[in-house]
């Protein structure tokens, strides 16, 4: 079996063998996945381990993660197209697959995660303008609707379908007015990472979420968007590294790269400072009239004060020092520690804002409850990343998505 | 502030004194409210972080060893929040799909399972986890669709559900009023668990009516609400005499005393 003649112009990629090896081992987390769902969908989310105590589990966390980290789509495509920096022309398709993977996985995972599947709609058709989660809903619809089309022209390249000419036409001039989608996206997720932030800081009743903020947005709302901003290049960037390793091809110039850091640098240390202001406000001003303090806040249960340092030292203060420094971005391996220690940054501020608000009982007379997800809730989640896994190594293998690998291999 | 202004405008507003002090934690109001609002039972009772219980009864003890232990019950059904200081309730200003809803004319904070996406943000939300998934479907064994309450629809897998404070009971008592061209006097509307306590630790009526016995009670200074600093704006008010009950209904700073404080 020989599919070469499907490969982009010029590139070489694994034996067909090799390759579907390695979509059966996906396929087989895809199967775990989809009995998960099934059982999920037609016996009930009794199949979780989530209860009335941890409403939100294992599933919202990887949601609301992967949704940051698929934030590299929206800002490469802001930088890329509305900034006009080209340099990131060779990174941008990457960028957009990651996004699309992200966003798509997200939602197929949510309509898991409802208890009334059937009744995803009714956020639409009965929305309460009042609540984030609708803000997040519409966005985030919306936005993967822009990444598909933002995705079409990428496989309209496909060496085979680009040969029918009304097709090739149709991709080139899609991709002409990119700018338009470009900006549509920007909008679009800069308002659902927002929402999903301010969906916790809104809850005034739970005051480990609740934050102050600005007319109707707690800070949370802007403190998402810059975490994702700042995680997002970084995980596409992380994705690349790790397609060349595993490829054994180089993808992009190293200078590309570097610059996907520095804007990770700049944005995570400027996320930094707000974050720890806000949460030094929290401790000290929004707590105490609660009548909580920040130590109770971490006395009960397995949540304690590590948690706090973890994600803003370890993670956030130490990939930001590093990610500011040339010599770090000049270095393949360190920068690519940097990243990994940033996005665990966000991935963490995540399960942080998702678990911990509800774990921790508010009533004084409440105990803590412990939640470990079940296999089932294990099951979809590896399916999320197994789906990803797929479409991106069939992008890799199928369409041009590193319009420099061609000349970076040579001879 | 006094008890009507606390609540926004708006002919009525509903809610309960539960009296501490005079609650045995018989459990008759949550097996009254089970009855009368269809709560089934599920196979297994004893998980009960996932079943279902309208109104809970907490019970709460002062810490101290034998003979000084002393016990009390906090029955605990959905508060009814209004919200304050630009605030929403809690739950209600969250869902995406307007599930649940404040009523402006009885400050009852309804629920509508058959829109319900069963999302579970409200459930977040509430921190009096006042708020059930149903994670089961509900069995319903042969017979026992017979004493099922034909007022109350019964709820699917897959949504969340709360107290309702009997509304079917006001809409009842509205029609009644209604044919009689009278209006609805104190007594017609009264929640199931209010008439089940055999100590009648439990006043409902309208908090915005003087002439109604909640209203007086909740006005007394031995009454407060849980979470009150929280700015829920809550309708349900308890009473005890008990410092150390009180203590329990909030979270305090080591140097503030109940009473002493604002709602942030």
């Amino acid at each position: 079996m020989d599919d070469s003649k499907f490969w982009p112009q010029g590139v070489t990629r694994c034996k067909p063998g090799a390759f579907i090896a390695w979509m059966v081992v996906c396929l087989g987390l895809l199967g775990w996945a989809g009995l998960s769902a099934f059982l999920c969908i037609f016996k009930g989310l009794n199949q979780t381990n989530m209860n009335d105590y941890f409403a939100f589990g294992v599933w919202i966390v990887v949601d609301l993660a992967i949704i940051a980290l698929g934030a590299g789509a929206f800002f490469t495509g802001f930088m890329t197209y509305v900034l006009r920096r080209d340099e990131l022309k060779n990174i941008i398709n990457a960028a957009v697959i990651i996004g699309f993977i992200c966003y798509s996985g997200a939602i197929l995972m949510l309509g898991i995660d409802i208890g009334q599947p059937a009744r995803g709609w009714f956020g639409f058709w009965h929305a309460n303008v009042h609540s984030m989660l609708t803000e997040v809903m519409f966005c985030i619809t919306t936005y993967l609707i822009v990444l598909i089309v933002e995705f079409i022209p990428l496989i309209l390249e496909n060496r085979q379908i680009n040969k029918v000419p009304d097709l090739a036409f149709f991709a080139h001039h899609l991709h002409r007015i990119m700018i338009v989608f470009a900006a549509t996206g920007t909008f679009l997720s800069f308002f659902h990472q927002g929402s999903l932030g301010g969906m916790f800081g809104v809850l005034y009743a739970r005051p480990f979420a609740y934050r102050a903020g600005i007319v109707i947005w707690p800070w949370t709302f802007f403190l998402f968007i810059l975490s994702a901003i700042a995680s997002g290049p970084s995980f596409t960037t992380l994705i690349v590294m790790l397609t060349e390793k595993v490829s054994g091809r180089k993808l992009t110039t190293h200078k590309v790269k570097m610059l996907m850091g520095k804007i990770s640098a700049y944005l995570l240390s400027f996320y930094l400072v707000l974050k720890i202001a806000d949460t030094l406000y929290w401790a000290n001003v929004t707590l105490p009239k609660m009548g909580v303090t920040f130590g109770d806040l971490y006395a009960g249960g397995p949540y304690g004060t590590y948690l706090v340092w973890l994600e803003l030292g370890l993670f956030g203060v130490v990939p930001a020092l590093l990610l500011l420094q040339r010599r770090v971005r000049e270095s393949y391996g360190l920068m690519a520690l940097a990243m990994v220690l940033n996005c665990c940054g966000a991935v963490m501020n995540r399960f942080v804002f998702t678990i911990q608000p509800l774990a921790i009982p508010v009533l004084p007379f409440e105990k803590f409850v412990g939640y470990l997800p079940s296999w089932q809730e294990w099951g979809i989640s590896a399916g999320v990343i197994a789906y990803g896994l797929i479409v991106f190594s069939l992008a890799y293998r199928y369409l041009p998505v590193f319009p420099q690998e061609v000349e970076l291999n040579k001879g | 502030m006094s008890l009507a202004n606390r609540y926004s405008a708006g002919e009525h507003r509903f809610g309960m004194v539960i009296d501490i002090d005079k609650c045995t934690g018989c459990g008759g109001c949550t097996v009254a409210c089970m009855s009368e609002n269809n709560v089934g039972v599920l196979y297994d009772e004893t998980d009960k972080i996932r079943s279902i219980t309208w109104m809970r009864v907490y019970q709460v003890d002062n810490g101290k060893p034998f003979p000084e232990t002393q016990v009390a019950f906090f029955p605990r059904p959905c508060l009814h929040c209004e919200g304050s200081h630009g605030h929403h309730t809690p739950c209600v200003s969250v869902c995406p799909a307007t599930a649940t809803d404040y009523d402006p004319q009885t400050g009852i904070v309804s629920q509508i399972p058959t829109r319900c996406i069963g999302c579970r943000y409200c459930v977040g939300a509430c921190p009096y986890h006042a708020r059930y998934f149903n994670w089961f479907d509900t069995p319903w064994p042969a017979g026992l669709e017979r004493p099922l309450n034909p007022a109350v629809a019964p709820r699917m897998r897959g949504v969340v559900e709360k107290c309702t404070f009997c509304y079917h009971r006001y809409q009842r008592a509205k029609n009644k009023a209604f044919l009689g061209g009278g209006k609805v006097e104190e007594m017609d509307y009264q929640t199931a668990c209010t008439e089940a306590c055999p100590s009648g630790a439990i006043t409902f009526g309208d908090l915005k009516n003087p002439n109604h016995k909640v209203a007086q009670l909740a006005q007394s200074p031995e009454c407060f609400r849980l979470l009150e600093r929280l700015g829920t704006n809550n309708k349900v008010y308890y009473r005890t005499t008990r410092e150390w009950v009180r203590r329990l209904a909030d979270n305090y700073l080591k140097d503030e005393k109940p009473g002493q404080v604002a709602a942030s």
